[in-house]
């Protein structure tokens, strides 16, 4: 079930590197936790801890200025590969609640409407350069406003440091509104009832092979 | 009044609006799913159930099949790799018999890659919407089937619905012409289109293969193309179903019979794109032009022809490519310019949902036939079914001569998620779907080919072009 979300003010963390799968976001070996155990401490686990299971400092979400992010950047078909919700989860408890991509894989994008984080499609042109503003305003760390970035879900608009003025992203507005209202989709469909048994009863009938 | 002409649809269309409960007319609509397939991963969806006190709408339309933790070394879940994995296989269990559905577990003769055993046991069909909580329920497609690869949310979804709110995605026909070359397979001709288009090249779209070259691939071919198109960013993969296709179902458990057969066939000879539809895009390969390829990076779509070399990220403009170039190098140890046939692996795993059909097997055997490999590896069959197949025409035996391993069913090495991965550091000649970084263990270099190629590189102990060993 998701919780609202209408607004996210919070550090953008840049990631780079183009098609980062889910393997990467969570390695196969986490996957047998259950929900309630939590799924942050796996996320990006072997490009965050070493061997010795010891944070990797180099790694960005180890690095003072973007341990709290909230947003992440990313690059070029982020979050590729594996269905593994998992992956999803990892990102939620760590504390993400949005993330900007060129593009994403199609079912962790999917994946994300359904755990309350969202996911956003902007131009490599535009991100490119905000992950290179990020990574240079962690070398100068008086300034932590210029790490932040403000997303309004109501208005699909977003701004930062670096933008004039805010500018609009796309979202299909029916997941808008799930998002917005936190629906439940389950109890939502399930408002569709008497739709599904009309069309079952009519399948049985046209292919009634389909349901043995 | 005069009936308005309907307009040209794609297969794919024409499955997705047969499927429609609530017709949305911008956005997601709310889609109806004949067929759901789980296996041990499925435990969210189900907590998810069991604590809203839902239940599972219908159970005979969901089948379980055990086969990410399975361990491949026996039949027993106590011989898993840790107490943890082998409380998977438990945990599968109980939700199995709470929902009621179609169980095939660990020790049951049906059981298999879900994605080997749905075409095997009928439970995949043309112009069915399947779906499965792994990604590449493309494979199904290759039926003329509408199937995607699903989240844990949405599988509960599905449980408790059985539909699912679905955007409709734009239509990208490849058209393959040609006649392919010996040594070239359905494995060569996938990695070849996503090395074009790259891993996110089709993103967003529903890819549906055409083309007068379709006709002469096997089913087992089909599969693998369908298979990895998940690789290209496509969520479905599809093929219009031919004679091939409904000769094989023919008989199948879970597919029509009697009356009912004659019923459907007639409804499936209907299934391919009208002449006239329009694709959002169009590509296309003559695959008489491919050779055996092998991937070189750490994403599918790092893949080259055998007889290239390792490619060198100073030859790229854009900055940002050549940093992911060079990263991709650093993680694979290799050098730019490195003939790719000089490079030494360390172990082989011949198996998974892409390649571990009785097809594969042969064609792996046929180069091991007589010679021996000097590398350690597993051969894994794709399901309880072909592995008695196999062993019956003595391949298991070819197999094990060779110095290999003759495995249970299993998804095994392709996700290692049972535990069979690769020591640390080393490199491995794979028939597996994903060279992603660590997949097949912390630290592991994977190489993905043909079953054959993989054959050939156990033969000589390095990547190694096929075609030199099926003329020796």
């Amino acid at each position: 079930m998701n919780t609202a979300f209408t607004q996210v003010k919070g550090l953008a963390a840049p990631i780079e590197g183009r098609n980062l799968d889910t393997d990467q976001i969570i390695p196969a070996r986490f996957l047998k936790k259950t929900r309630a155990d939590g799924y942050g401490n796996f996320l990006f686990y072997d490009l965050r801890f070493d061997t010795e299971q010891q944070p990797r400092e180099d790694f960005v979400l180890n690095r003072p200025a973007f341990k709290q992010a909230t947003v992440l950047v990313c690059d070029e078909n982020f979050g590729c590969g594996s269905s593994r919700e998992a992956a999803v989860y990892a990102v939620a408890d760590f504390g993400i609640r949005a993330i900007l991509a060129p593009s994403f894989g199609d079912i962790f994008f999917s994946n994300c409407l359904k755990n309350g984080i969202l996911p956003i499609v902007l131009s490599e042109e535009l991100l490119r350069p905000l992950r290179e503003q990020l990574a240079r305003a962690e070398k100068e760390p008086n300034n932590v406003a210029d790490l932040e970035i403000n997303i309004d879900l109501k208005q699909c608009t977003i701004q930062w440091p670096m933008l004039d003025m805010p500018i609009k992203f796309d979202i299909d507005p029916f997941w808008q509104e799930c998002l917005l209202k936190g629906v439940d989709e389950i109890a939502l469909t399930l408002g569709y009832l008497e739709h599904i048994e009309r069309f079952e009863q009519s399948l049985q009938h046209t292919q009634p092979w389909l349901r043995p | 009044m005069t009936a308005l002409k309907q307009a040209p649809r794609s297969l794919f269309e024409k499955i997705w609006h047969q499927h429609l409960v609530v017709e949305r007319e911008t956005g997601p609509s709310l889609l109806y799913i004949d067929r759901h397939i789980v296996h041990e991963g499925s435990f969210h969806a189900f907590s998810t159930l069991r604590e809203r006190g839902l239940s599972v709408r219908h159970s005979g339309q969901v089948f379980g099949v055990a086969d990410h933790y399975v361990p491949t070394i026996s039949r027993n879940p106590l011989d898993a790799a840790t107490p943890e994995i082998t409380q998977m296989m438990t945990r599968f269990e109980s939700n199995m018999n709470w929902s009621g559905a179609h169980y095939f577990p660990i020790h049951d003769p049906r059981q298999g890659i879900v994605h080997v055993v749905g075409p095997e046991q009928g439970i995949t069909l043309p112009g069915a919407t399947l779906t499965c909580s792994d990604s590449h329920t493309s494979t199904h497609g290759a039926f003329g089937a509408l199937a995607f690869g699903i989240g844990q949310s949405e599988s509960a979804h599905v449980l408790a619905t059985q539909t699912l709110w679905q955007t409709k995605p734009a239509g990208l026909r490849v058209w393959l012409t040609g006649k392919r070359t010996a040594g070239v397979s359905g494995k060569d001709i996938i990695l070849a289109i996503i090395a074009k288009i790259g891993a996110a090249g089709a993103t967003g779209h529903a890819v549906e293969y055409a083309g007068p070259a379709l006709s002469a691939l096997t089913l087992e071919d089909r599969l693998t193309i369908c298979n990895m198109t998940i690789e290209a960013g496509a969520r479905f993969g599809i093929m219009a179903p031919d004679d091939l296709v409904f000769e094989y179902l023919s008989g199948r458990p879970f597919a029509p019979k009697g009356p009912q057969w004659d019923h459907a066939l007639q409804h499936w000879q209907t299934l391919s794109s009208d002449l006239d539809c329009t694709w959002h895009r169009h590509l296309e390969l003559d695959i008489g032009t491919l050779a055996p390829m092998v991937t070189w990076g750490t994403s599918p779509e790092a893949a080259l022809p055998i007889s290239d070399v390792v490619p060198d990220p100073a030859h790229t403009q854009d900055v940002h490519l050549r940093q992911s170039m060079h990263e991709a190098l650093t993680y694979m140890g290799l050098t730019p310019g490195t003939p790719l046939n000089q490079i030494k692996i360390d172990r082989i795993f011949i198996g998974s949902c892409t390649n571990g059909r009785l097809s594969d097997l042969r064609q792996a055997a046929e180069i091991l036939t007589g010679r021996r490999s000097k590398v350690p590896g597993i051969v894994v069959a794709g399901s309880m079914h072909v592995k008695r197949e196999a062993e019956q025409e003595g391949l298991d035996k070819i197999f094990k001569a060779a110095g290999l391993e003759w495995r249970e069913p299993g998804c095994s090495m392709c996700v290692g998620i049972n535990g069979d991965t690769a020591p640390a550091g080393q490199r491995v000649a794979s028939t597996s779907n994903r060279n992603f970084v660590g997949r097949q263990g912390p630290g592991v270099k994977t190489h993905l080919m043909s079953p054959a190629m993989v054959a050939a590189a156990a033969v000589t102990g390095c990547l190694t072009d096929v075609r030199a060993l099926i003329q020796a």
